[in-house]
């Protein structure tokens, strides 16, 4: 039995069952950065002092370009596909995987230099919430990536069989991706810059 | 949502163009923060940009300027939830759990 809606659209809500089931699915996730967000703000508030400088500005700024661009080259995978152009395609969606990838280099570079410093989560309530939200949020990076995997390897002969519910799981791909670039937009001034 | 080649098509020049904005808003984020402002103006200047940034996101890269309702309804009520959770510090504030006896009304006689 095959799944209903996942091309066409149900006539009540207007939508396919995947892009109501992402965007359900991103409602959640906002209440779980949120939640983290909320409990940063207490443990901010309710700190005698709290730190700056203790992260280096330009690497998150270097991830923030990184996660921007790989938006925007995710963006064009789709455009590509709905504009029949597989190559290029392949090419952004590949770009894109890389970018990500790029990102936890960096941040494995990142995390390495405190490490090797004694900064571990213990060392301070600032270091506890920034490796919470950072590590949940490179936990996302790496979601992504399987996905993006999955949608590049063995997943990819299913634009041959139903090309329309391919570019919908492309679409559901990005809307996650660019979710985890805009968690980042709000990341990397509150942990790196405030 | 496009769905034709040709407006999908148009929209591409759109997206290359927010992604630019996008990086030239970081690149105004980090130079404001080389600025150093008291703590409350650049927590505003810092926010403030960083909510541009995730509108332009949102907007254009989601597609969220042109949904349908149902989507919309769903992020209204998202949004209520994400309010009263920003909201609960405050509360904590307000209501002197963990806060020194001392500091919310004098020390307690026998304590």
């Amino acid at each position: 039995m095959n799944i209903p809606y996942t091309v066409d659209e149900r006539p009540d809500t207007g939508l396919t069952n995947g892009k109501l089931g992402i965007w359900l699915f991103l409602a959640s996730e906002v209440m779980l950065f949120g939640a983290l967000f909320s409990t940063y703000i207490i443990l901010r508030v309710g700190a005698p002092e709290w730190p700056h400088g203790e992260l280096n500005i330009w690497l998150g700024a270097i991830n923030t370009i990184i996660l921007i661009s790989s938006s925007v080259t995710m963006v064009m995978a789709w455009a590509s596909l709905k504009m029949n152009d597989w190559g290029k395609h392949r090419l952004f969606l590949i770009s894109t995987f890389l970018l990500a990838a790029l990102f936890l280099v960096n941040k494995y570079f990142e995390y390495s230099a405190h490490f090797a410093t004694g900064e571990l989560p213990s060392h301070s309530t600032f270091l506890a919430i920034y490796y919470t939200l950072t590590g949940l949020h490179g936990l996302h990076i790496l979601g992504g990536m399987i996905v993006m995997a999955y949608l590049l390897g063995p997943g990819a002969k299913m634009w041959k069989e139903n090309s329309d519910q391919f570019a919908n799981r492309i679409e559901a791909t990005g809307l996650y991706w660019h979710f985890v670039d805009l968690v980042w937009i709000f990341l990397f001034p509150v942990l790196y810059l405030l | 949502m496009h769905s034709d080649p040709a407006a999908v098509k148009k929209t591409v020049r759109g997206y290359l163009m927010v992604g630019a904005a996008l990086l030239v808003f970081t690149a105004i984020t980090v130079a404001a923060n080389q600025l150093h402002f008291a703590v409350p103006v650049a927590i505003t200047v810092a926010l403030v940009i960083a909510t541009m940034k995730g509108s332009m996101v949102a907007a254009v890269f989601m597609h969220l300027s042109h949904e349908k309702k149902w989507i919309y309804g769903a992020l209204l009520l998202t949004l209520v939830f994400f309010i009263v959770l920003m909201c609960v510090p405050m509360f904590t504030l307000m209501d002197g759990i963990g806060t020194p006896a001392a500091a919310v009304g004098g020390e307690h006689p026998g304590h």
